[in-house]
């Protein structure tokens, strides 16, 4: 399926559906091979712990990032267009942790014959704290 | 010396590159096994969409082939790395002057169009601006760096303004 929602089934107010992945070590690695992003606060505890995390290696800002558009991919389908994605980091991504994007509808606009919808975005672990508070606009199949 | 006795994080080299672009760079063409691979490991461990890797799907969208995931990075494994944005030095060892600690701030991504196999992206990027604040964690140093993508087309791919701290 290319269109998953349309502008007119959308409502301020509607949240995301659920999206989330543990970050184990496979997870990290992966995307430290696409990426290219072999740092050694990311893959080594002994550095993780030197840099004051105590619980070691810590995740990629950037792989949180991925999951947040990924979510919105999901959410969208292929035909929308991201234009524009945005994030904080505030806390960490221990191994082990389950990340979960949350996103809520915070307005619909049409603009220059485009039909965009405007997103709060997060991504919180399993205690419920949000680890990226984020915004972005989805520009969505009539 | 103190936290409080530091005038500014802000170095020389920071002044001298406000607001010029660097040097541009070129990335290797995108393949579409580069763009499989990436799809996968993002999704991991779920199968990522059929946008990134069939194109018998692809052809059949607006898109009419396989595109890249929007965070898609072709300037991944470069031969030559490219030189450290301007700023204090970094933390070696067990080095905690003040300035010498950082971490990501964050960013925010505009996008243009997409990018898809074959081509060839061009980057440049310049310190934007920053700003100096006394925090929790001392004096803290908020610089915005602007890197802006483009393809063989001269068309827009993306703007991304990246948050650096360093405290």
């Amino acid at each position: 399926m290319t269109v998953n929602i349309t502008f007119d089934q959308i409502q301020i107010g509607d949240e995301l559906p659920v999206w989330s992945r543990k970050t184990d070590f496979m997870n990290w690695n992966r995307y430290a091979a696409v990426n290219d992003e072999f740092v050694y606060i990311h893959m080594d505890d002994e550095v993780g712990k030197a840099a004051l995390n105590e619980q070691g290696a810590f995740g990629m800002g950037n792989l949180r990032y991925t999951y947040m558009l990924n979510a919105l991919r999901d959410w969208a389908g292929d035909e929308a267009i991201i234009k524009e994605c945005g994030l904080q980091f505030r806390a960490i991504n221990q191994k082990n942790d389950i990340l979960t994007v949350t996103g809520k509808i915070t307005d619909k606009q049409s603009q220059d014959g485009e039909l965009l919808i405007f997103l709060e975005m997060n991504v919180i672990n399993q205690a419920g704290e949000g680890t990226t508070p984020g915004h972005a606009i989805v520009a969505i199949p009539e | 010396m103190s936290d409080s006795e530091i005038p500014t994080l802000v170095t020389q080299d920071m002044e001298d590159l406000k607001g010029v672009w660097g040097e541009e760079r070129v990335a290797y063409p995108i393949s579409i096994s580069d763009i499989r691979k990436w799809a996968i490991a993002s999704y991991w461990p779920e199968k990522p969409p059929r946008i990134f890797w069939d194109e018998e799907y692809a052809i059949n969208t607006k898109w009419n082939g396989i595109i890249a995931p929007t965070d898609f990075n072709p300037f991944a494994w470069p031969i030559e790395r490219p030189p450290q944005a301007p700023g204090p030095p970094r933390a070696e060892g067990g080095n905690r002057e003040p300035g010498t600690r950082g971490m990501n701030g964050g960013q925010v991504e505009t996008f243009g169009v997409v990018m898809r196999p074959g081509d060839v992206i061009t980057s440049k990027n310049r310190l934007k601006g920053w700003n100096e604040r006394e925090t929790r964690l001392g004096l803290t140093l908020f610089s915005e760096t602007e890197i802006e993508w483009r393809n063989q087309n001269n068309e827009h791919v993306k703007t991304r303004i990246s948050t650096s701290i360093r405290y």
